[in-house]
């Protein structure tokens, strides 16, 4: 894909809406497409995180190790949405491991250059950790409602309807 | 409260007294949730309810609880009522089986605005055992398809074996211009669809935020986050419908059990449109 074209088709993820053309290049210079098969191994846990996702199409599986509870799949990532945020913060580790579901079409950003980009430009940085902490709100916010365990029984402290 | 005169005393008596009804099958949906399917009262009447209402129904020598009609309005002459066993009366419920007999009052309450919904895109969010008094309304829908825009149809449950009404959920995503989208709570690595709250959902589905009518049902709590993204989303709280959820007893407006301030959830809901009832979201029974 020739990067106007690839600037072009990052203008159209949700994630990226309404991004001055200027900041899009700079993200694009650090961007490439990838496709996934079903099964594929994203990242895993204690890993550093080099690489985010901006997920086009398909769906990504976030698991993680629980013991001998064995492997939990926590949450999916699906079109539009954000995979990975641990590139962002220091000591840029994965939490959990990520694996494909079904076949995935991404934007991969490279998180080295990301980095580099946000330290050198800071007009760019802070447009990129605005958005991530939209992002990470709503995550929190969805993450709470699932610890709630609305539909449970009264029994185990859930809601009964 | 009403207002008790002469006229109204036969139909108020009338709907304080359970008619029999029997047990045609129990199913089991879930490990707690089963649907009994029922023979109606059988006073020559067919009993006619629109999607959302409620009955009153009677556990012989145990006690009532409110329960929202789950089958098709169009076929009055088999009810349906799905229930999650949670306490005393849902389990003495759940051990019924085919030609026990049962006490209904009914039908209650105003139920989902599906003529409003005419010319519109539908949007049917459902949480749990929400789904059930919305299933009528879907297959009202369903039944005069050329009538609506687009029918998305968002549902979300606590696991993969917590879902309700698998097969119609497969065949409603097969009909032309529906969605049906599912999520879990939680799931293992043999759940291929997602996995989080029902609010995620929006971000997959491009909603017309200007004609969408919204109809949510599930915890109280579900439907609070789930409003916050419609309005997020640009949807106006008109757009929105609502079912509450509160203890009742009398079922027809009478004892105050499920009233707050002016509205009566039983009578003046249990489905009512988002701005006379977002002051309640959340508040516990007084
Ligand atoms: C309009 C309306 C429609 C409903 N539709 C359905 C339905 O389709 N399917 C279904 O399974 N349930 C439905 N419910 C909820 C149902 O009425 C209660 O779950 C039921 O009355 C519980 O009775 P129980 O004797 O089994 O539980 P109890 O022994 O009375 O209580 C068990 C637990 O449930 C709680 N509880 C009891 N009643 C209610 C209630 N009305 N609201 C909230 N919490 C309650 C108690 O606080 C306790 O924690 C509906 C409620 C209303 C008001
Ligand atoms: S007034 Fe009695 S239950 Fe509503």
């Amino acid at each position: 894909m020739q990067l106007q074209d690839l600037t072009e088709s990052l203008h159209k993820h949700p994630f990226l809406s309404n991004m001055d053309d200027e900041l899009l290049k700079t993200l694009t210079s650090c961007a490439s497409n990838v496709v996934l098969p079903e099964g594929a191994r994203l990242f895993g846990e204690g890993e550093d995180a080099k690489t985010f996702y901006l997920i086009r199409s398909g769906r990504v599986a976030l698991e993680i190790q629980a013991g001998e509870r064995g492997q939990i799949r926590i949450q999916t990532v699906g079109p539009g949405e954000v995979l990975g945020w641990s590139w962002l913060i220091s000591p840029y580790r994965w939490h959990f491991d990520a694996y494909a579901v079904e076949q995935v079409h991404a934007f991969a950003i490279d998180a080295t250059c990301l980095r580099t980009k946000c330290e050198t430009d800071h007009h760019f940085g802070y447009e990129m950790l605005r958005r991530f902490s939209e992002v990470l709100e709503r995550r929190l916010e969805a993450t709470r409602l699932q610890l709630l365990d609305v539909y449970g029984s009264a029994a185990t402290g859930g809601e009964n309807y | 409260m009403i207002e008790t005169t002469l006229e109204n005393k036969t139909e108020i008596k009338s709907s304080m007294v359970p008619a029999l009804a029997t047990i045609r099958r129990a199913i089991w949906e879930t490990d707690d949730t089963f649907t009994l399917l029922i023979d109606p009262p059988a006073d020559g009447n067919a009993f006619a309810f629109k999607p959302g209402q409620f009955n009153m129904v009677y556990a012989f020598g145990v006690g009532e609880s409110a329960i929202s009609i789950s089958s098709d309005p169009a076929k009055p002459n088999m009810l349906a009522h799905t229930i999650h066993r949670v306490g005393t009366v849902t389990s003495t419920l759940s051990k019924l089986k085919r030609g026990d007999m049962i006490g209904l009052r009914g039908p209650f309450g105003a139920g989902w605005p599906v003529e409003e919904a005419v010319g519109k895109d539908v949007c049917i969010t459902a949480g749990g055992i929400g789904l059930a008094p919305l299933r009528p309304v879907i297959y009202s829908l369903v039944r005069q398809r050329e009538k609506f825009g687009r029918i998305i149809i968002l549902y979300g449950a606590r696991s993969p074996l917590d879902l309700l009404y698998r097969v119609e959920l497969e065949q409603w995503s097969k009909l032309p211009n529906t969605e049906v989208i599912v999520t879990v709570d939680r799931g293992d690595s043999s759940w291929k669809g997602h996995i989080g709250v029902v609010t995620n959902l929006f971000s997959y589905i491009k909603m017309d935020s200007r004609s969408t009518l919204v109809m949510v049902c599930g915890p109280e709590v579900m439907m609070k986050y789930t409003v916050e993204e419609l309005q997020r989303r640009g949807l106006s709280q008109e757009q929105i419908y609502i079912s509450m959820e509160r203890n009742m007893k009398c079922g027809i407006g009478l004892c105050g059990h499920c009233q707050f301030g002016p509205k009566f959830i039983c009578k003046d809901g249990p489905v009512f449109r988002l701005p006379e009832v977002h002051h309640l979201l959340d508040k516990k029974e007084i």
